[in-house]
């Protein structure tokens, strides 16, 4: 974190700063003609298709037809009964089950991505070594999700190889049933897909850190477990922050893993927006898409404000 | 508390760092060692404090070889080179990391890394991250955080190097304070010779993994033993004669009708103004000195009798300034 940007400026004599600022003044034109073309791209491809799924949204549909119209009807069908608790309605429950899987898909990424980062960081000398590792790390993105997804189950299902195995050893006398179409396989799925954004945020973090640092925890009588837990893992924090960023939008976000390695019956925030699509109810799934940004973004609010993610980017 | 090393060795594979020293260093000495980058002192420095295996020999800090001993059982503390300061904790934390790693209670840890920082001029800043802090300011952190335990022995990487000249002198007039203030012994790794004229007590010049020269500042400025450490050392003209090699202070040399007897013609080749004196660089017929002669003659001297660029001068010596060196 050497190169955080440093409170100087105080330092800095003022006359100096002015002499910088005529030519920023004369730059700026060139600065914004410069960005103009990324600028573009997300106009065209973000910030237009967000504001029309919040413009239909608002819209009234039947069975065939949507209707430009204003409506708050489609809000109200997402929170329909959701004021009771001791009966959650079914929008509460699905985002119940996704936030049960963000946070498990979470928990163990984290687990996992933190000492594989940590072995990559600080144990791993040779940059060729290092670049190979990581190329392993990436090994799930070599071939397409649902060819990944489906080879799971030969492996998990009723007759696959692990039931087949264990059955084999007598460890088991008759096939483990919810190893396959159940919260595990999902869990087993979102983690071997998300590890490695979870590995690469928090190795950037490590290897931002001053070895200098190690040797002084070492210096002041700190034991290996205290060295990571009162330098390393602070330290990593805006790496952590970013992985779990990534991991949630994409949990949130996710309804094909869950769809197929649920066997279709695990519900997620995703999975009800492909449903209401594929039956032709664009408002009532602009208005599902548009509680489900809210809520992803609230989560990374509240993060950014636990950790200062601006020092890290 | 004194330190002995014994035939202290560092090999990395087949490169030896450091060959087999052998060194006293008296109990509340300022000891520095003085060398040209690649000279081993900074693997020796972190030999001392555990931060190196020993390849072969003893380090002796007190009354025992601290062998494998890690730095807080050695008695040792280090000031390293970055400053190394944990940027996420603050001043007074970072002072008081090693206490709470020894599980000192909080109130305990407080009041001895405020005391620290006192010492140190930083308390009014103890609540300040260290990137919100000058390179000085750091330093002074840097040097409260390696006090914090009252190690017995202070090690320091190149402390000064990474301050502005001015800044420089001014911490090391500090150091010595605070040094001579709590008795300990200081280990210093420089290759300033200034900086190590200035602070030691002890000069310990090294060169390939060895100790050209141990003494106090004096004889090692007076007589250096050896070229290497005459030249390296500064302010010496190492000078070839037919009995063997001379090293001549660069003050001591004469010029023009003072040249005496021994008086060579040299040509002048750059003249610098420091104020005091004038340091004149030259070139004599005939000699083959690395690096050329100089002379530094005092400046009402020189303001008597200038001298510019291309001049041609007699060169001699005070033969009484000649110092015999063996290699």
């Amino acid at each position: 974190m050497s190169d955080v940007a440093l409170p100087a400026l105080a330092d800095v004599p003022a006359n100096s700063v002015r002499a910088e600022a005529a030519p920023a003044r004369r730059r700026r034109p060139l600065a914004y003609l410069q960005a103009a073309p990324m600028a573009l791209v997300f106009l065209v491809f973000l910030a237009i298709p967000l504001l029309l799924t919040l413009m239909v949204s608002f819209w009234e549909y039947n069975e065939y037809e949507i209707i430009p119209a204003f409506t708050l009807q489609n809000y109200r069908d997402v929170f329909e009964g959701c004021g009771n608790l001791a009966d959650p309605c079914t929008t509460a429950r699905t985002y119940l089950s996704t936030l049960k899987f963000c946070a498990l898909t979470l928990a163990f990424t984290l687990l996992i991505g933190f000492p594989v980062a940590y072995f990559l960081a600080f144990h791993v000398r040779s940059r060729t070594v290092q670049m190979g590792l990581f190329l392993l790390c990436t090994i799930p993105f070599w071939t397409s999700n649902v060819i990944r997804m489906i080879s799971w189950i030969p492996l998990l299902g009723r007759n696959g190889l692990v039931n087949d195995t264990l059955q084999g050893m007598g460890v088991i006398g008759s096939p483990i049933e919810g190893l396959l179409y159940s919260d595990f396989s999902v869990t087993l799925a979102f983690v071997h897909l998300y590890t490695v954004f979870m590995i690469v945020p928090i190795f950037n973090s490590m290897a931002r850190i001053d070895r200098s640092l190690i040797e002084a925890a070492y210096d002041a009588g700190a034991t290996g477990w205290q060295t990571l837990w009162s330098v390393i893992v602070p330290l990593c924090k805006p790496g952590i922050a970013i992985g779990t960023i990534f991991v949630l939008t994409l949990v949130m976000g996710d309804f094909v893993t869950v769809g197929v390695m649920g066997g279709q019956q695990i519900a997620s925030v995703g999975k009800v927006i492909q449903v209401q699509m594929s039956y032709l109810q664009f408002p009532a799934a602009a208005a599902n898409a548009v509680v489900l940004l809210a809520a992803v973004l609230m989560m990374i609010l509240g993060l950014t404000r636990v950790i200062d993610l601006r020092r890290e980017l | 508390m004194n330190v002995e090393l014994i035939g202290l060795t560092k090999r990395y594979g087949a490169t030896l760092a450091v060959d087999a020293i052998d060194l006293k260093i008296p109990s509340g000495a300022y000891c520095c060692l003085l060398g040209p980058s690649g000279c081993g002192k900074t693997t020796t420095l972190r030999m001392i404090g555990g931060h190196e295996a020993v390849s072969a020999g003893e380090v002796v800090i007190g009354p025992r070889a601290v062998g494998d001993a890690p730095p807080a059982e050695r008695g040792t503390a280090m000031m390293f080179q970055s400053y190394a300061l944990f940027p996420h904790l603050t001043c007074r934390d970072n002072v008081a990391f090693s206490l709470r790693m020894r599980g000192v209670a909080k109130a305990e840890r407080r009041a001895k890394a405020d005391a620290m920082l006192d010492l140190v001029q930083m308390g009014h800043l103890a609540d300040r991250l260290p990137a919100q802090l000058s390179g000085g300011q750091q330093q002074r952190v840097a040097l409260a955080r390696a006090l914090v335990t009252g190690p017995k022995v202070l090690l320091l990487d190149e402390p000064l190097s990474a301050l502005d000249p001015f800044l420089r002198v001014r911490m090391r007039v500090e150091l010595k304070r605070i040094q001579a203030e709590l008795g300990l012994t200081f280990i210093h790794v420089t290759h300033s010779q200034e900086e190590a004229m200035a602070l030691s007590d002890l000069v310990v010049v090294m060169n390939g993994g060895k100790i050209e020269q141990a003494g106090d500042p004096r004889t090692v400025f007076e007589r250096p033993a050896s070229a290497f450490v005459a030249r390296f050392i500064g302010g010496h003209n190492v000078i070839a004669l037919p009995e063997g090699k001379v090293a001549v202070r660069a003050d001591r040399m004469r010029l023009g009708a003072e040249a005496g007897d021994g008086a060579v013609q040299a040509r002048v080749l750059a003249v610098e103004y420091q104020g005091a004196s004038v340091q004149v660089a030259l070139e004599a017929d005939g000699m083959t000195e690395p690096g050329g002669l100089s002379a530094v003659v005092d400046d009402a001297t020189f303001a008597g009798r200038p001298l510019a660029p291309g001049d041609r001068v007699a060169l001699g010596w005070d033969p009484a300034a000649a110092h015999r060196l063996d290699a």
